[in-house]
């Protein structure tokens, strides 16, 4: 079991955990991710980690509550635990002196870019950090993304805070040399940031999210296809090189359960009462 | 039936044949979890014993990979001795209502005894499941365990090798933490073999007495990323086992194979048994099968996987094969239980591309025929494409079943652990030392894909190599 010290809720529905696992936080690096588990009858939900703080021996993590089973993460409160966490899992990011970095997280991903961020500047880069969403309501770390930053800027789908939409960043990436581009966010953005530097030849390092089960390398849920060739999300990457990433079948795999997960979300809501009890028991 | 032969165990014409397992109505079970086979009676169990001869050179323990002393146990069960006799078998297993329903037993115990020259082998498995069942209803103890020896090993790996190990350990009064990457203990008896062929309640009991012989089991915690083996001996463990096993699936790399409906066995099987998805949305975990199902490959993970699709509602699920069925690596048993359920067969053919719809899900899988030629290395005779032979075959699920590949990430952690080509551990033959002191290994991380009864008795060796190594 895995106690919750710290809860906060972030964005509307979005939520930070802060967790006693002290032997995963001595081993966390940026780039990797947890696999949770709520309860005995709960799936298992990969979570990229936010930070590690080997001194109090916690972990960070965000999420979104989009479907049954984080919702059901998002009851839990401080001082309750969690059955099961199990990681840190997944390569860490490359982190090291490439000159300027452009970091770019996008929606409930702009958490863990904070990890990354933050890696990047201590590792000597410049560090110019993008983070957006679809409205205003859903930009948090606002302050901490800015306190790590040589540039910050903001942006969002309808621009109602920032600038509207990710065209901007072409003028950030041909006014300045940038050596290195990383992205987290959704599918969409990862397509969109990668084919804006595929012309200006910038190395572009994207975070994948399929979906996975084991989250170790056993199940093959979580296959993706770049260069031509299958990947494992969890044990290849997550991260990989966006010039080589097949996104339409990263979009399609992702949405092989989708009536399944309506009706898992449905079902909680009607009687998701019970789940819960079961956990606490 | 079987009640008029346990009326007349000396009826000669009896004495040859076995007498059979009552097993659930196969139309029946093609629509639920539940076990297929039920299990003898105490009197089907004695009418069985009977047929033993008690060989004075018994040819079923030279074939058991953990030395079972077979005639001694079935004596015991001659006697109504119960209790005695499922001590004699712990003794050797600690596993053994596992054991009893998913060892090949035709293969090894029960190929060389005596009485299968002439008709029926024992049904020693059955006769080691009544037990080991018959010990679960009363309630399990545990032995007197020798005082402790200060001594820690580290068990890399809770499947059938790991637990073996850490079970015998436990009993020379050794401290012993196993480390589990998944949720549950278990390894492939929880992940990857069915319910209805071995129950999830029998697996967890079996841990449970590993637990009572002072065992401790760590969940959660994947080795190699969590901790080294080197982190393990700074933590102050005297040895470890690594029993990691065969786990990550292979593809064919064939054009299609990401389409959605595709699983590898491993998914497949891992979302079933070890996430319930069969009780989806009860189990949060969810699961596709459509009415078209096509398993490729023939072993017993792909007659799982088959069985487990017609369980959760396909109209049809068709095992593709690229040899015939006397090549077939599956159990005859569940290969059996397959037919009868209703699972059809599609010999010498091989999936070649697969083709989707729309929406990227998979519709159809064009597969080309085959035909035997000269034997290859396996001493099997090697399949080749018949040019010109290809057709279609409608598909909306197909689930891939052509073997599992050691896991890596020891191997990739583990400074100095020697490796073959093929991602195994190299092991010394008598004891399962690796190249590492005082590391052993043993399971399918060393053989390859394999048996459960062949990693219980790797295992078991590794244990007493390690018992001999620390004191």
């Amino acid at each position: 079991m895995y106690k919750i010290v710290r809860k906060s809720e972030i964005a509307p529905k979005i939520k930070l955990f802060e967790v006693a696992a002290p032997d995963i936080a001595a081993k966390a690096n940026p780039g990797q991710f947890v696999i949770v588990k709520t309860c005995e009858n709960g799936e298992r939900v990969p979570i990229t980690l936010v930070n590690a703080d080997t001194k109090k021996g916690t972990i960070t993590f965000v999420f979104n509550e989009v479907g049954k089973t984080t919702r059901q993460l998002g009851l839990l409160n401080e001082g309750d635990s969690i059955l099961n966490v199990c990681g840190p899992l997944g390569n860490p990011s490359e982190i090291e002196k490439f000159g300027t970095v452009l970091c770019v997280g996008g929606g409930v991903m702009i958490a863990p870019m904070l990890f990354q961020v933050s890696a990047m500047r201590k590792a000597g880069n410049k560090v110019i950090t993008v983070i957006g969403a679809r409205i205003k309501d859903l930009l948090f770390f606002e302050n901490e993304m800015k306190a790590l930053s040589d540039e910050f800027y903001m942006a969002t789908d309808d621009g109602s805070k920032g600038y509207k939409g990710l065209d901007f960043l072409k003028e950030i990436l041909t006014k300045q040399k940038v050596d290195r581009v990383v992205a987290m966010g959704p599918v969409v953005m990862l397509k969109a940031v990668s084919e804006m530097t595929k012309p200006l030849g910038i190395k572009t390092i994207v975070t994948l999210t399929p979906i996975m089960v084991d989250g170790m390398g056993m199940c093959g849920a979580c296959r993706v296809t770049v260069a031509g060739k299958t990947k494992f999300g969890c044990v290849d990457g997550p991260e990989f090189d966006g010039h080589q990433v097949d996104f339409e079948e990263l979009v399609q795999r992702q949405r092989m359960f989708l009536p399944e997960e309506r009706l898992a979300a449905l079902f909680h809501e009607r009687i998701g009462g019970i789940n819960v009890v079961k956990c606490e028991s | 039936m079987s009640n008029a032969k346990a009326e007349q165990p000396k009826c000669p014409q009896d004495r040859w044949r076995a007498v059979e397992m009552p097993k659930q109505d196969p139309k029946v079970r093609a629509h639920n979890f539940d076990e297929v086979a039920l299990g003898y009676t105490e009197e089907q169990a004695l009418t069985e014993a009977a047929r033993c001869i008690s060989c004075p050179k018994p040819g079923c323990v030279q074939n058991c990979p953990v030395e079972l002393e077979i005639p001694a146990f079935i004596k015991l069960v001659k006697e109504k001795k119960f209790e005695e006799a499922i001590r004699k078998v712990k003794e050797k297993n600690s596993l053994p209502a596992i054991c009893g329903r998913v060892c090949p037993q035709e293969e090894q115990c029960q190929k060389t005894c005596v009485m299968g020259k002439k008709g029926q082998s024992v049904s020693i498995g059955r006769l080691e499941r009544f037990l080991a069942d018959r010990e679960m209803q009363k309630g399990v103890t545990a032995p007197q365990l020798p005082s402790p020896t200060g001594k820690k090993v580290a068990i890399v790996g809770a499947g059938p090798a790991g637990l073996t190990a850490a079970a015998d350990l436990a009993k020379l009064g050794h401290k012993v933490v196993v480390f589990e990457a998944l949720h549950l203990a278990g390894g492939v008896l929880v992940y990857g073999i069915p319910e209805f062929r071995l129950p999830k309640r029998i697996v967890q009991a079996e841990v449970d007495y590993i637990k009572k012989l002072g065992a401790e089991v760590r969940t959660d915690a994947l080795v190699g990323r969590l901790f080294t083996i080197d982190e393990l001996f700074k933590q102050g463990f005297d040895a470890v086992f690594i029993g990691t096993g065969a786990g990550l699936p292979q593809f064919m790399g064939i054009p299609g194979e990401n389409l959605g409906g595709i699983y590898s066995a491993n998914e497949f099987l891992i979302r079933v048994n070890l996430m319930k998805s069969y009780l989806f949305p009860e189990w949060d975990t969810p699961i596709r099968v459509g009415k078209h199902v096509a398993v490729i490959g023939g072993g017993n993970v792909a007659m799982d996987s088959a069985r487990c699709a017609l369980r959760l509602g396909a109209e049809e699920v068709c095992i593709v094969y690229r040899r015939s069925r006397e090549e077939l690596p599956a159990r005859e048993e569940e290969i059996l239980n397959a037919e009868e359920e209703g699972i059809v067969c599609k010999f010498l053919a091989a999936p070649v591309r697969y083709i989707g719809d729309k929406s990227g899900w998979v519709k159809e899988m064009e597969c080309i025929a085959m035909e035997l030629g000269p034997p290859d290395e396996s001493g099997r005779r090697r399949p080749v494409a018949m040019k010109g032979s290809e057709f279609i075959m409608p598909v909306d699920t197909v689930i891939v079943a052509i073997g599992r590949t050691p896991n890596p990430i020891i191997q990739r952690t583990t400074k100095g652990l020697e490796t073959t080509k093929h991602g195994t551990i190299v092991v010394k033959e008598e004891t399962g030392q690796t190249s590492l002191e005082g590391v052993y290994a043993g399971g399918d991380i060393v053989t390859g894909e394999a048996t459960v009864i062949s990693a219980m008795g790797a295992g078991k060796k590794a244990a007493k190599s390690i018992h001999e190594y620390l004191m």
